[in-house]
C-alpha cells in the first residue's frame, strides 16, 4: 500500500502483510506475558492476572505478580527484543547470516567484565555494579576488534574473523578466572555466563527501557541505509551511501543494544542469531519491516524460554540460557547444513 | 564533443603496488566506451576510481566540470551510476525490491516512494524485460537474468551516465549479445553515457564507439576500434599474436589470434 500526498512531497510504502504479521505477533506476546506472570511455584489463574494489572483485583497476588513476576517478564521481553534487532543490524551490516552480538565481541566482552567484577570486586562493591562491568567490558572488546579490523576502513570479512579470533581469547581469560576463583564466585559467575533473569526487578527494567526505547525508533528511521548497505560496499557508495561512517554508526547502536541487554541478562545466548532469521521467513527482507517484527520474536523467545526455565524442573529454578541456548543451538546447526548445501 | 568524465594526471595504488600512473583519459558524452587491456593492467581499477569506489593516490577525476572528490557522494549517484563485478543480493531479496534501492539517491526519509519512483522503476523493468519476475528472489535467477536485474537497478538510478565493470562475465555468448545490446539501446534511445570493462575485444569493437587500451599503468591507445586495434596494438596490449580481419557483417574489426589449434581443408 502506497501513501502519498498530492505534490508528491511526502510518500511511504507500507505492507500490509507486515503489519498483519505484526499484529498477530503482538497478540502472541501479549498472552504469554500473562501466562508468564501465571506460571511459577503458585499457579495464578491468567483471568485473576488480568484482573490484577488492570487494578481490580483483591491485592492477593500483589507481591508475587507485581514485584516478583512483573519485572522478570518485563525484563524478558526487553532483553529478548535488545538482542534480536541487535543481531538484525549485524546480520544486515557485516552480510552475514550467522553473525551474532558474539562476533563483535559484544558477549565474550561482556562476560570478561562481569567475571572480572564477580572474581574481585564482588563484596568490595555492591552487585548493583555488574551491569556496569559488563557494559565496559562489552564496549572494550566490541572496540578492540574494530580498530584491529582497520585497515583504511574495516571490511566485514575481517571484522568476522578478528571477533572470532578475539571473542576465543576472552573466552579464555573467563575460564581462567573461572578456575582461580573461590567455589562461591564460580557459582554465581555460571549463572551469570549462561543467563538469567532471576531476581529481576523494576529497577532494572527501568535501567534498561531507555536503551531499547531510544536506539529500536533509531535504527527504524535508518532502515533504508540498512537495506542499501545489504547489497555489499561497492553497491552502497555507488547509490551514495557513506559507507564506513554508517557501519561504524550501526556497529554502535548494536552494541549498545546488546551490551545494555548482556549486562542486566547475562549470556543468554541465541536469540541475537535466531530471532531475525524466524522475522526473515515471515516477512522477507525489507529492514524496517523486520525491525519490529523481531524485536516482538527475541521478546517471545525469551519470555517462553524463561517460563520453560521456570516451571519445568520445579522447584529448581533454571537459568533461562539454557533454554534459548537449547532452540538456538539446533538452528543454528540447520543455517550452518542449508549455506553448506548451496 | 563535451566530456563528462575526465581523469587528470591520475595515480592509484593498491597497498604498494602502482596500478595506474599520471594517467589521462577522457570520456566522450553519449558514446560507448569501452576499457580493454590485458588481466590485471588496471581497467578495473581505472572504472572504479572514476566512479570514486577507489580513492586515487594523486589525480583528480572531473565529472563535467567539477572534482568529484569535492561532490557530495549523494550528488554523485545522482549522475553516475556504477555496477561493480559479480554483485551479490542478499537471500530472498526480490527483483523489485533490489531495483527499488536504485531510487535510494533520490530519497529522503519523508519520500521513500513517490510517484516519480514508481514510474521509473516501472520504466527500468521494462526496458530489461523484467516485468516478469518482479516478485522472484533474485539469487534464483539465471545468470543472464540476474545480470538483467542488477542492470535495471543501475537504470532506476536514472542518471546519464553508467559505468560498467565487465557485464557480460560468466554469460553464456547469446546473453551477452542481449546485455550488450541492451547497453546498446540505451545508448542511442536515451542518449546515455556507457563506460564499461569488456573482456572480449571483437565485442568490444562491435559496440565500442570509443576504444581504450591500457597497458603499463597508462593508456596505450584510444580512438574509433577501426582506427586503434591493429596487429600492432594487440601484439602489445596482449602480448599475443593476430590477424585482423573486417567483420562480415558489421564491419568492425575482428581479431583472429595466432597460436595452435586444428586446421580444416588444407
Amino acid at each position: 500500500m502506497t501513501i502519498r500526498t498530492k505534490s508528491d512531497r511526502i510518500s511511504f510504502q507500507i505492507a500490509l502483510k507486515t503489519c498483519l504479521i505484526t499484529l498477530i505477533l503482538s497478540l502472541l506476546l501479549a498472552l504469554l506475558m500473562i501466562l508468564g506472570l501465571s506460571a511459577g511455584s503458585d499457579f495464578i489463574h491468567p483471568w485473576i492476572v488480568i484482573q490484577e494489572l488492570f487494578g481490580y483485583g483483591s491485592g492477593d497476588y500483589n507481591f508475587v505478580l507485581h514485584t516478583l513476576r512483573l519485572p522478570r517478564v518485563l525484563m524478558a521481553l526487553l532483553v529478548g527484543a535488545a538482542l534480536g534487532v541487535a543481531g538484525l543490524i549485524l546480520q544486515g551490516i557485516i552480510r552475514n547470516p550467522l553473525a551474532a552480538p558474539d562476533i563483535i565481541g559484544v558477549t565474550s566482552g561482556a562476560s570478561v567484565g562481569a567475571i572480572v567484577f564477580i572474581v574481585y570486586f564482588m563484596g568490595a562493591v555492591s552487585i548493583q555494579f555488574l551491569p556496569l562491568a559488563a557494559i565496559i567490558g562489552a564496549t572494550i572488546v566490541s572496540f578492540i576488534i574494530y580498530l584491529l579490523s582497520w585497515k583504511k576502513g574495516v571490511t566485514p570479512i575481517r571484522m568476522v574473523l578478528i571477533g572470532i579470533g578475539i571473542s576465543a581469547l576472552a573466552k579464555a581469560m573467563v575460564t581462567m578466572l573461572l578456575v582461580i576463583s573461590n567455589v562461591a564466585a564460580t557459582t554465581k559467575a555460571y549463572l551469570w555466563l549462561t543467563g538469567s533473569l532471576y531476581g529481576a526487578n523494576m529497577q532494572d527494567v527501568y535501567l534498561l527501557l531507555p536503551w531499547v526505547l531510544v536506539l529500536l525508533p533509531l535504527t527504524f528511521v535508518m532502515a533504508r541505509i540498512v537495506n542499501v548497505k545489504e547489497l555489499g560496499d561497492d553497491i552502497a557508495i555507488g547509490l551514495g551511501v557513506k559507507v564506513q561512517i554508517y557501519r561504524l554508526f550501526f556497529l554502535l547502536i548494536s552494541v549498545m543494544l546488546a551490551g545494555s541487554a548482556v549486562a542486566f541478562a547475562g549470556g543468554i545466548a541465541f536469540v541475537g542469531l535466531v530471532a531475525p532469521h524466524m522475522s526473515r521467513m515471515l516477512v522477507g527482507r525489507s529492514f524496517a519491516a523486520l525491525i519490529p517484527v523481531t524485536a516482538i520474536i527475541g521478546g517471545i523467545i525469551v519470555i517462553a524460554a524463561d517460563i520453560v526455565a521456570r516451571i519445568a524442573f520445579l522447584p529448581k529454578d533454571l537459568p533461562t540460557g539454557v533454554f534459548t541456548a537449547a532452540i538456538g543451538a539446533p538452528f543454528f546447526i540447520y543455517l550452518l547444513f542449508k549455506t553448506r548445501n548451496q | 564533443m563535451k566530456n563528462v568524465l575526465k581523469a587528470h594526471d591520475l595515480s592509484v595504488y593498491y597497498g604498494e603496488n602502482k596500478i595506474l600512473e599520471n594517467l589521462n583519459l577522457q570520456i566522450p558524452e553519449g558514446k560507448i566506451t569501452v576499457l580493454v587491456g590485458a588481466n590485471g593492467c588496471g581497467k578495473s581499477t581505472l572504472l572504479r576510481t572514476f566512479a570514486r569506489l577507489i580513492k586515487p593516490k594523486a589525480g583528480q577525476i572531473f565529472l563535467e566540470d567539477d572534482v568529484i572528490q569535492k561532490i557530495p557522494t549523494k550528488d554523485i549517484a545522482k549522475r553516475l551510476a556504477i555496477l561493480p563485478q559479480g554483485p551479490v543480493a542478499p537471500e530472498g531479496l526480490t527483483v523489485l525490491q533490489l531495483i527499488k534501492q536504485g531510487r535510494y539517491p533520490h530519497q529522503s526519509w519523508l519520500k521513500q516512494w513517490s510517484n516519480e519512483d514508481e514510474k521509473i522503476v516501472n520504466k527500468a523493468l521494462e526496458v530489461t524485460q523484467m516485468t516478469d519476475f518482479v516478485d522472484r528472489s533474485v539469487d534464483a535467477l539465471s545468470g543472464g537474468q540476474r545480470q538483467r536485474a542488477w542492470i535495471a537497478m543501475t537504470l532506476a538510478q536514472k542518471t546519464d551516465l553508467i559505468l560498467l565493470d565487465e557485464p557480460t562475465t560468466y554469460l553464456d555468448m547469446a546473453h551477452q549479445i542481449e546485455i550488450l545490446d541492451l547497453l546498446y539501446d540505451l545508448n542511442v534511445e536515451e542518449n546515455r553515457t556507457v563506460v564499461m570493462v569488456l573482456h572480449d575485444l571483437n565485442l568490444a569493437c562491435r559496440y565500442a564507439h570509443h576504444i581504450v587500451a591500457v597497458r603499463d599503468k597508462q593508456i596505450y591507445a584510444q580512438g574509433k576500434p577501426e582506427e586503434v586495434v591493429t596487429m600492432e596494438m594487440v601484439q602489445n596490449v596482449f602480448r599475443m599474436n593476430c590477424t585482423i580481419i573486417k567483420d562480415p557483417i558489421f564491419g568492425t574489426p575482428l581479431c583472429v589470434p595466432h597460436g595452435k589449434g586444428r586446421k580444416v581443408g588444407r
